[in-house]
């Protein structure tokens, strides 16, 4: 995208809406699953849904307000969101860390760490495979050091850790 | 004077080996998480709480504050030479700090900020040791209403503080949803899981804290694309004496900030509102207050010094009552629930080792704090100078370790990249985050001491007034609540009425 096209996207207006939609949402799950468990007032005081129930109904109130002044309010905001560009980078960094949380089920922690670092290193700072490997390595043995050695603090493992009998 | 007896008996628990090598070890920890984008005093300690569970209680307690002291002490490393608040309260710092190192006076602005920092955790300090135990055997007398009308204060009052009273209320209502997903502890029935079995332990406040403040945190400094060109800090003896001998020509400032930031630490104002209030009043009634914004040494000392000592006095309504004044005295709340102590007035009645060893390791940290922060400045400016790529996946994983270790199950790891995800969303957005984490924390004890008023008072709401005590506390705390249209309608009035006369 060059610098002086218009901006394009998702203004802030529009996201501040859409969150408080979102938000909306989640105070009526909240008010129907504590209307289930039962919202009222019984004899010794509230029942078990009925805070919640209320905090869900505060939760609509207010998101309704921030929605509504997000569309029609006076002082809305155009500016964009987050621009493409901008957003580039910082789905550089959610993917594979999703892709990270998925590998410590399958590798372990320490694994998946070690390739997370070491990925992130070559792809995003270019460094060199020395460098790389020091880091990665260095700091995954200083964690294992640390938890399951000093700490006794068991971390989730794979295959490789269960090969030398952890 | 009962103080300063326990006070001694606090120092004599606090001087251990051990207990001194936690406060270095917190301290330093606290400084690197300072400065490190992405890491802060909230999730810092929380992340780190888990390793505490096999602790002592004091020395847990001690470590994990002298984490939150690292953390205030670093705040103004990076405004004054990189001109990046590492924590928000530091935003202010960097008005007068970084122009200070262009000018190449970095080490006198650091010096004058980790000494106003240090005045004003010292006096937040000694008001804690003197006002902490009135409070406390003042609270005892507190039965569940009063409990309840003092929560409601803390909340109602947070709703005054933000820009939009509105986000601040969804922000604290979020809290107490997610508080009650999982077992009621009253009545032990199932809220919020949906069948799921995995959520019948709820969702620890720990696991939000480490996604909101530190993925959310890495996300938006990502977008920023930060890359950090600073200013070297050179900091020897010689500057700081000689920084030393112009301090005392600010004194009124320096009280001023101190009083500034305990007051905002006591009610939950925080220390971010603190060191804008501290920096604004200061400017306002200072005689060079037109030069402010171009490098003076009163715009650095008067931020930091408020920042800090707010900081530090969130710590006496936690200690007193249980209340946490700041996001990182709730998570440090959260920790003495898990080590098995009851937060709340009886802590000083059976907690004293306890209590008075943390109240002497504040003393004692800060003066640590001050020296290790002076000597080792050029070394924490070097962590800066890693690559945002080094750093970001570090933190990461610590963070993710962080968040398993909590209950060691995997799938909070996954709500922390959710949290993550939604922190960093509502961060752009403007929510206020610190009152979700309030309300987290306090959200079932709230509810709890609501409940057994009820049960107590068979369902009369009546209860909340009667007696003098419990009445000023509830119309204070219903006052609060409607303080923002007050304001509002004050406002219009007197638009109204000068309109009128013109």
């Amino acid at each position: 995208m060059e610098q002086n096209s218009p901006p394009r996207g998702l203004s802030h207006g529009a996201m501040d809406a859409i969150a408080a939609a979102c938000i909306f949402a989640v105070g009526v799950v909240m008010m129907v699953d504590n209307h289930r468990l039962g919202a009222g007032w019984a004899s010794d005081g509230p029942e078990s849904g009925y805070f919640p129930f209320r905090i869900g109904v505060i939760l609509c109130a207010a998101s309704l307000v921030v929605l509504l002044r997000s569309l029609f309010g006076r002082h809305r905001n155009h500016e964009i969101f987050v621009s493409w560009q901008k957003f580039k980078p910082v789905l550089l960094v959610l993917l594979p860390t999703a892709v990270f949380v998925l590998a410590i089920q399958f590798l372990g922690i320490y694994v998946a760490s070690t390739l997370f670092i070491a990925a992130f290193m070559r792809v995003m700072d270019k460094s060199g495979w020395v460098k790389t490997l020091l880091v990665a390595v260095g700091v995954n043995a200083l964690l294992f050091w640390m938890f399951e050695m000093q700490f006794m603090v068991p971390l989730p493992k794979g295959p490789l850790e269960a090969l030398f009998g952890y | 004077m009962d103080e300063l007896d326990a006070l001694f008996h606090g120092f004599a628990i606090a001087l251990t080996w051990y207990n001194i090598g936690m406060m270095v070890i917190g301290i330093v920890l606290g400084i690197v998480i300072g400065v490190l984008p992405g890491l802060g005093g909230p999730n810092g300690v929380a992340i780190l709480l888990p390793l505490t569970f096999t602790m002592s209680p004091t020395s847990a307690i001690i470590m994990l504050s002298c984490i939150y002291w690292g953390s205030l002490f670093a705040g103004a490393i990076t405004s004054v030479l990189f001109n990046i608040p590492g924590e928000t309260h530091s935003v202010a710092t960097t008005f007068d700090g970084y122009p200070l190192a262009q000018q190449g006076r970095a080490g006198e602005a650091l010096t004058a900020s980790f000494t106003g920092s240090f005045f004003g955790a010292l006096v937040a300090v000694l008001l804690i040791t003197f006002l902490a135990p009135m409070v406390a055997k003042f609270a005892l007398k507190f039965g569940p209403p009063e409990f309840f009308a003092v929560f409601l204060l803390t909340f109602c009052s947070f709703v005054g503080t933000g820009k939009d009273p509105f986000k601040t209320i969804i922000s604290m209502m979020l809290g107490f949803g997610l508080a009650a997903v999982g077992m009621d502890t009253v009545s032990g029935e199932l809220r919020m899981t949906f069948g799921w079995s995995e959520l019948l332990r709820g969702i620890d406040f720990l696991i939000v804290v480490i996604g909101l403040f530190g993925i959310g945190e890495i996300l938006l400094s990502m977008e920023e694309g930060l890359a950090f060109e600073g200013k070297s800090a050179k900091i020897n003896a010689k500057v700081v004496l000689e920084t030393w001998k112009k301090l005392p020509r600010y004194w009124l400032t320096l009280i001023r900030s101190a009083a500034i930031g305990c007051w905002m630490g006591i009610t939950p104002g925080g220390a971010t509102a603190a060191s804008f209030m501290g920096y604004g009043i200061a400017k306002r009634f200072s005689p060079n207050g037109d030069k402010f914004g171009t490098g003076q040494l009163e715009g650095v000392i008067a931020p930091e010094t408020a920042a800090h000592a707010s900081g530090t006095a969130a710590l006496l309504p936690m200690l007193a009552l249980g209340i946490p004044g700041s996001a990182t005295a709730a998570v440090l709340l959260g920790g003495l629930m898990v080590w098995g102590l009851q937060p709340g007035p009886l802590l000083f009645v059976e907690q004293k080792d306890f209590v008075w060893g943390l109240i002497a390791s504040m003393y004692l940290s800060n003066i640590a704090g001050l020296i290790i922060v002076l000597s080792t400045v050029p070394l924490f400016a070097a962590i800066l100078r890693i690559p945002f790529a080094i750093i970001a996946p570090i933190i990461i994983v610590v963070c993710a370790i962080g968040a398993f270790t909590v209950h060691s199950a995997m799938l909070d790891i996954w709500f922390m990249l959710l949290f993550g995800m939604v922190g960093y969303v509502l961060k752009k957005l403007d929510y206020p985050l610190a009152p979700m984490v309030l309300s987290l924390v306090l959200g079932d004890r709230a509810e709890a001491a609501f409940r057994q008023t009820m049960m107590g008072s068979r369902g009369e709401l009546g209860v909340f007034w009667s007696n003098s005590l419990v009445g000023t506390i509830t119309t204070l705390a219903l006052l609060m609540l409607i303080w923002p249209l007050l304001a509002f309608a004050w406002r219009k009035i007197r638009e109204r009425l000068a309109g009128e006369t013109t």
